[in-house]
């Protein structure tokens, strides 16, 4: 059997990368993805965990989670409609209206 | 009608609004067919439903026409609701009737006055107040009337707004006023806490029921005899009233001679119940009211402003009221109420008459010789001024007389009584003085205005001369009202009152004056009336000026002290309220300073750290999610 901390190793780097997505890209859409990501690798961690104590709780957690996702991509894809309705562009730096 | 009582008091308060709503654009046509008519409507009302109750109610008996209940809670509660007895049928009478002769003098006065629309809408507010007053079932109901007529007062005092004195003087009324009301409503709250109720009928049964302190009893009278004192201006509280000449002067006839002011007499008279439990609130009631008496006409003897004059007589003559309900003479009391409102109406309208013929002047020292200029205004004011001086067989005459008669028989406190009945006869002699000195100077001897004042000299209009002759009449013929025992056994004012003053266990009745001396007091009042009288005829009639001129110069002294009112506004001034401006001044630049200074420093800090704070919101999204990964980071490493 596949060791418990590979999963963990592998949800770490794929969190990380969503990360430096998340804090380095300036297209909204590549952002999103990279949120995909980091929400996937918790789901990996919970998995991974649920596997090795033979529980179910991990297993509900990611139905949950993805569920969540999945409206959250809903709502988050409807922003960026209407951004670009407004500014033509999906660039999150032009959305900066509300600094001081 | 009788369930239709509270349309007396509507329909002045219609003609309020419709006045004080569209007065102004519709003009003094529409104003004044809006103001008679509601006054005179008022009147006619009135007298129905008292012909109605004389019929329904041949005993005396109270009449409640219940319109809603206002509040109820717990134990406690109060209704709006009006009553008729025999008490709240002679106020009523009075009431809207001279209210309404004074409502038509006025259109001869006012009519040249700007805010004529806002002169009538205030009289026909003031008199609906006054009809929820004297209508009014409980306590609470009459303070909101009580209540309306001082706010009333104030307005129209403060008429006159761009001058500088008529707001001073209204804000004074008002000011003083209220630590009457303040005992009033202290009273209230002890009606509530220890009878329950602050229905009329409610407090009177439980009081003579028993069980109550007298303790209690005697505070509940006392507060509410200091309401009395700020309404109709006794001592200490009187210092409001001579001010209020500062309104136009048919408002000084109708509320601060004829009604408003009486209206701490007629608490009383309504409370007798009450005060006969508390024999020693009453004492002090007499004590109050024969002190005011001679004090307030002493002042009356050396001053110069006509109405100021009239104005002391007030306060005067409203001691010797007190002094009636004081001694337990209630309908007396109330009987000189009715025919002090005859003829200081009739004394303040004639005075308006004159002040009117004189172009605005008012001081006595510039009149002189009116007599055959304005005879008209001459001949009323010298019945009213015969019948003020107590002088025989006119109004004031008998009232006067029944209240002297009453306390020197009073039962409550025979030596105090005496006492208080040598105040009202020196009282007595004073008032003849002053009256009489007041004719004399104005209406006899030589005219001592300019030229262009005796050119203008006009005898007033039929809608003035005509009140005046209704009051002078009256003033002469009212005494007739309630002749004394001993003449008179048939139907009077002092029968009709009866059933308002019931037996209670543990308190005198109706006071028994023997004949002999009543007379007594009769004889002696009038010496001293006629003594009064011929005084001032022999000092004033030829003499004229000459004789205050004389005074001054005998004892000089004393004539600046009378002059000046016995400085006791000065000595309010120096005691009252110059120490509560400076403790106010302390407050505001002191105390109020601090707390300003950390209210703004407050808000000093919070824009400071906000001023730093919002270098954060640059508005860059990769920005925030760049703080939210380091918060994320701090926080784990915190936990972990």
């Amino acid at each position: 059997m596949i060791p418990t901390h590979y999963f963990l190793v592998l949800s770490a780097i794929l969190f990380t990368i969503g990360v430096l997505g998340v804090l380095t890209r300036k297209n909204g859409i590549t952002i999103f993805m990279s949120i995909e990501l980091m929400v996937n690798a918790v789901n990996l961690t919970f998995l991974a965990y649920a596997r090795q104590f033979h529980q179910t709780h991990g297993l509900i957690f990611v139905f949950f989670i993805m569920a969540i996702a999945a409206a959250e991509a809903a709502v988050g894809l409807a922003i960026f409609i209407s951004l670009f309705h407004h500014r033509d562009t999906i660039d999150v730096d032009e959305a900066n209206l509300m600094h001081w | 009608m009788l369930n239709l009582l509270w349309l007396i008091p509507l329909t002045p308060f219609a003609g309020f609004l419709l006045n004080g709503l569209f007065g102004k654009r519709a003009g003094k046509g529409f104003v004044t067919a809006v103001a008679i008519l509601a006054s005179l409507a008022a009147a006619l009302l009135g007298t129905a439903a008292v012909l109605q109750y004389h019929g329904a109610y041949p005993n005396g008996a109270r009449h409640v026409d219940l319109v809603y209940n206002w509040f109820s809670s717990g134990g406690i509660g109060a209704d709006i609701a009006f009553q008729l007895d025999p008490l709240s049928v002679i106020m009523l009478m009075v009431v809207t009737w001279v209210g309404f002769l004074i409502h038509v003098y006025s259109v001869g006065y006012m009519h040249e006055e700007e805010g004529y629309w806002r002169y009538f809408a205030y009289l026909n507010l003031f008199l609906a107040a006054m009809l929820i007053l004297i209508l009014g079932s409980s306590y609470l109901f009459m303070f909101v009337g009580w209540e309306g007529v001082g706010l009333c007062s104030y307005l129209l005092i403060g008429f006159y707004y761009t001058t500088d004195y008529a707001p001073a003087a209204g804000k004074k009324a008002f000011v003083v006023n209220r630590i009457g009301d303040f005992g009033f409503l202290v009273a209230m709250f002890l009606m509530f806490a220890y009878l329950g109720t602050v229905d009329f009928a409610g407090v009177q049964q439980r009081a003579a029921a028993g069980g109550v302190d007298a303790s209690i009893l005697t505070a509940i009278c006392l507060l509410m005899f200091l309401g009395a004192c700020g309404k109709s201006a006794q001592l200490p509280l009187y210092v409001w009233l001579p001010d209020a000449m500062a309104g136009p002067t048919p408002v000084s006839a109708l509320i601060h001679a004829a009604t408003m002011v009486t209206a701490g007499v007629y608490m009383i008279a309504r409370s007798n119940v009450l005060y006969r439990l508390a024999p020693n609130a009453m004492m002090v009631v007499a004590i109050v009211g024969g002190l005011t008496a001679l004090f307030a006409a002493t002042i009356g003897l050396r001053q110069w402003d006509i109405k100021k004059v009239l104005a002391y007589s007030t306060v005067s003559q409203l001691g010797f009221m007190f002094i009636g309900v004081g001694v337990g003479a209630f309908s007396a009391g109330v009987f000189h109420l009715v025919t002090h409102a005859f003829f200081k109406a009739c004394l303040f309208l004639g005075s308006g008459s004159v002040i009117h013929a004189m172009s605005g002047e008012q001081d006595i020292r510039n009149m002189g010789g009116l007599r055959d200029k304005i005879p008209q205004t001459f001949r009323t004011f010298a019945i009213a001024t015969y019948a003020i001086s107590g002088l025989p067989l006119a109004a004031g005459f008998f009232s006067k007389d029944e209240v002297l008669a009453s306390a020197w028989a009073t039962p409550y406190f025979p030596a105090v009584g005496k006492l208080v009945w040598l105040l009202g006869t020196l009282a007595a002699f004073c008032t003849a003085f002053y009256m009489y000195r007041l004719l004399y100077l104005t209406f006899y001897g030589k005219f001592r205005g300019t030229h262009e004042q005796e050119h203008h000299l006009h005898e007033s209009p039929a809608t003035m001369t005509g009140p005046l002759w209704i009051l002078a009449i009256l003033s002469a013929i009212g005494g007739l009202l309630s002749l004394p025992e001993g003449i008179w056994h048939g139907p009077s004012l002092a029968s009709w009152l009866a059933p308002i003053v019931p037996e209670v266990e543990g308190a005198h009745h109706i006071i028994e004056i023997p004949m002999a001396q009543e007379l007594t007091v009769a004889v002696i009042s009038t010496i001293v009336a006629v003594l009064g009288w011929w005084v001032a005829r022999s000092l004033y009639k030829e003499k004229q000026l000459a004789s205050d001129a004389m005074l001054e110069q005998r004892a000089p002294g004393l004539a600046r002290a009378i002059e000046n009112k016995w400085y006791v506004d000065e000595f309010y001034a120096a005691t009252v309220v110059r120490p509560l401006a400076g403790l106010s001044r302390f407050f505001w630049r002191g105390v109020d300073a601090v707390i300003d200074g950390i209210a703004a420093m407050l808000g000093f800090i919070v824009r400071g750290i906000g001023d730093l704070l919002r270098f954060f919101q640059t508005g860059n999204v990769r920005n925030y999610a760049l703080m939210f990964f380091l918060g994320v980071v701090v926080f784990i490493a915190f936990f972990v």
